[in-house]
């Protein structure tokens, strides 16, 4: 079966990969490109883990092909810090303790960005809403949400100095 | 299995047509991958439409709007215009899966997927929608109730690919609305979906409705209207509505919910649904 040649952009970098047409952009980041950072829980869309930004768009790479990405702009958890300076959400994760296990938090924290990205001043509701395909099965929502919304609070006034 | 992206809808049918083997053209792919992964299908050729201009846009066609079938949830709810005109369609895209999911779902998929709960599906059939087929023979327009034929099934030949929803002329003061009944807030499936859309007249009374409900039958179900004709939608003409609607219902028993509830929800969300939609119109008049 031939591969596919594949020319993409992940977290403004260039990058290059074969791959089988049956494979997902989740395969691709994970197997391919070595960003493990991404992670798969249900395989489905149904979790959120494997959240990450396609031009811009937020989705589950899982229900993404790895084809579809030639010419696209990919963003991933990786590309969240700058350097060793943590992303804002990253921190105030920390700071909220929201998070146990891991698993579901870099698609939290993608999906968190595209938030504030798009709407700097959510209501809790609001978050709650767009958070809502993300799955949590250790901390609990709460500190999820209070830490988004401490950081959107946070990034408001830094913004506004 | 092949993968093909190509940029013309010609190209697109070329190759789905000539397929010897099973074809599907993806466009948000929610739930092409999720059933290629389960092994319920097991394509040979996979036709990306994205790379498809007419395909990925929102326009104008004639008095009304095209909505490429390759448009996602998510670009429908960011289109001021089309909402302002559509406002029920946009929060039917809008509940489909997660924000995840309606970055990637579209009108068209929803539609040919042809699943009997599909939120966007009543709200196009109230819309008076029609899908713009590209086949080997050419090109058809069918109103969108005549592309789901039963769970899972849709009316499309082999090497026909939906290009496009077109939305008819919006008349003055009319207006839309979609509502489900879930058990949660979000993130789930309809256990009946409504959807109506409306026109009044210059004195507010209602001069074309059309309404149809979604997960109570194998299909989606057009509801006569024929009661709430002519009236400012009263107490009785909601009655009347409402029993309509329960009368066209035709459910079955699941996890999700009893006939007996489907039933009688069906008949509640009719009457809130064009409730919302006249005053909907009425802020437009």
């Amino acid at each position: 079966m031939s591969s596919i040649h594949v020319t993409a952009a992940v977290n403004g970098d260039p990058v290059e990969f074969l791959c089988q047409p049956e494979e997902t952009l989740l395969d691709v980041l994970r197997d391919r490109l070595g960003l493990t950072g991404t992670k798969e829980g249900c395989g489905t869309g149904d979790c959120g883990s494997c959240s990450v930004t396609l031009d811009g768009r937020l989705v589950c790479a899982c229900l993404v092909m790895g084809a579809e990405a030639e010419g696209r702009q990919i963003g991933t958890i990786e590309g969240m810090a700058d350097g060793e300076t943590l992303h804002p959400l990253q921190q105030k994760f920390l700071d909220h303790a929201a998070l146990q296990c891991g698993i579901c938090t870099p698609g939290f924290l993608i999906a968190a960005k595209a938030l504030l990205e798009k709407n700097p001043d959510p209501t809790e509701e609001e978050v709650r809403y767009w958070l809502a395909g993300n799955l949590c099965r250790c901390t609990g929502y709460d500190k999820i949400i209070r830490a988004v919304m401490d950081t959107a609070e946070d990034m408001r006034k830094s913004n506004a100095s | 299995m092949r993968f093909e992206a190509p940029e013309t809808v010609e190209a697109a049918v070329a190759l789905l047509a000539g397929e010897a083997g099973s074809a599907f053209p993806l466009s948000g792919g929610t739930d092409l991958l999720v059933q290629m992964r389960s092994g319920r299908i097991a394509p040979d050729l996979v036709v990306d439409t994205k790379r498809i201009a007419s395909m990925r846009e929102i326009a104008r066609d004639g008095k009304g709007w095209r909505v490429g079938a390759a448009v996602s949830g998510a670009e429908i709810n960011e289109h001021a215009g089309l909402m302002a005109d559509w406002p029920g369609l946009a929060e039917a895209a809008n509940l489909v899966g997660s924000t995840q999911v309606a970055g990637r779902a579209t009108l068209a998929g929803n539609l040919c997927n042809s699943s009997p709960a599909a939120d966007t599906v009543p709200i196009m059939a109230a819309a008076g929608a029609t899908a713009r087929i590209h086949g080997p023979d050419g090109m058809r327009e069918v109103p969108v109730e005549d592309i789901p034929v039963g769970v899972g099934k849709n009316s499309l030949a082999k090497g026909e690919m939906v290009e496009s929803i077109l939305l008819p002329e919006r008349p003055r003061r009319s207006s839309d609305c979609y509502l489900r009944f879930i058990p949660r807030t979000e993130m789930d499936i309809a256990v009946v979906g409504v959807g109506v859309s409306l026109t009044l007249d210059a004195e507010g009374r209602v001069e074309f409705a059309r309404l149809a409900l979604g997960a109570v039958a194998p299909t989606v179900v057009i509801v006569d209207t024929a009661a709430i004709l002519g009236t400012e939608l009263d107490e009785a003409a909601l009655d009347a509505l409402a029993a309509a609607a329960s009368d066209a219902c035709n459910p079955i028993d699941d996890k999700r919910g009893t006939v007996a509830f489907r039933t009688e929800v069906a008949g509640t969300l009719a009457r809130r649904a064009a409730r919302i939609a006249c005053d909907r119109a009425k802020e437009k008049a």
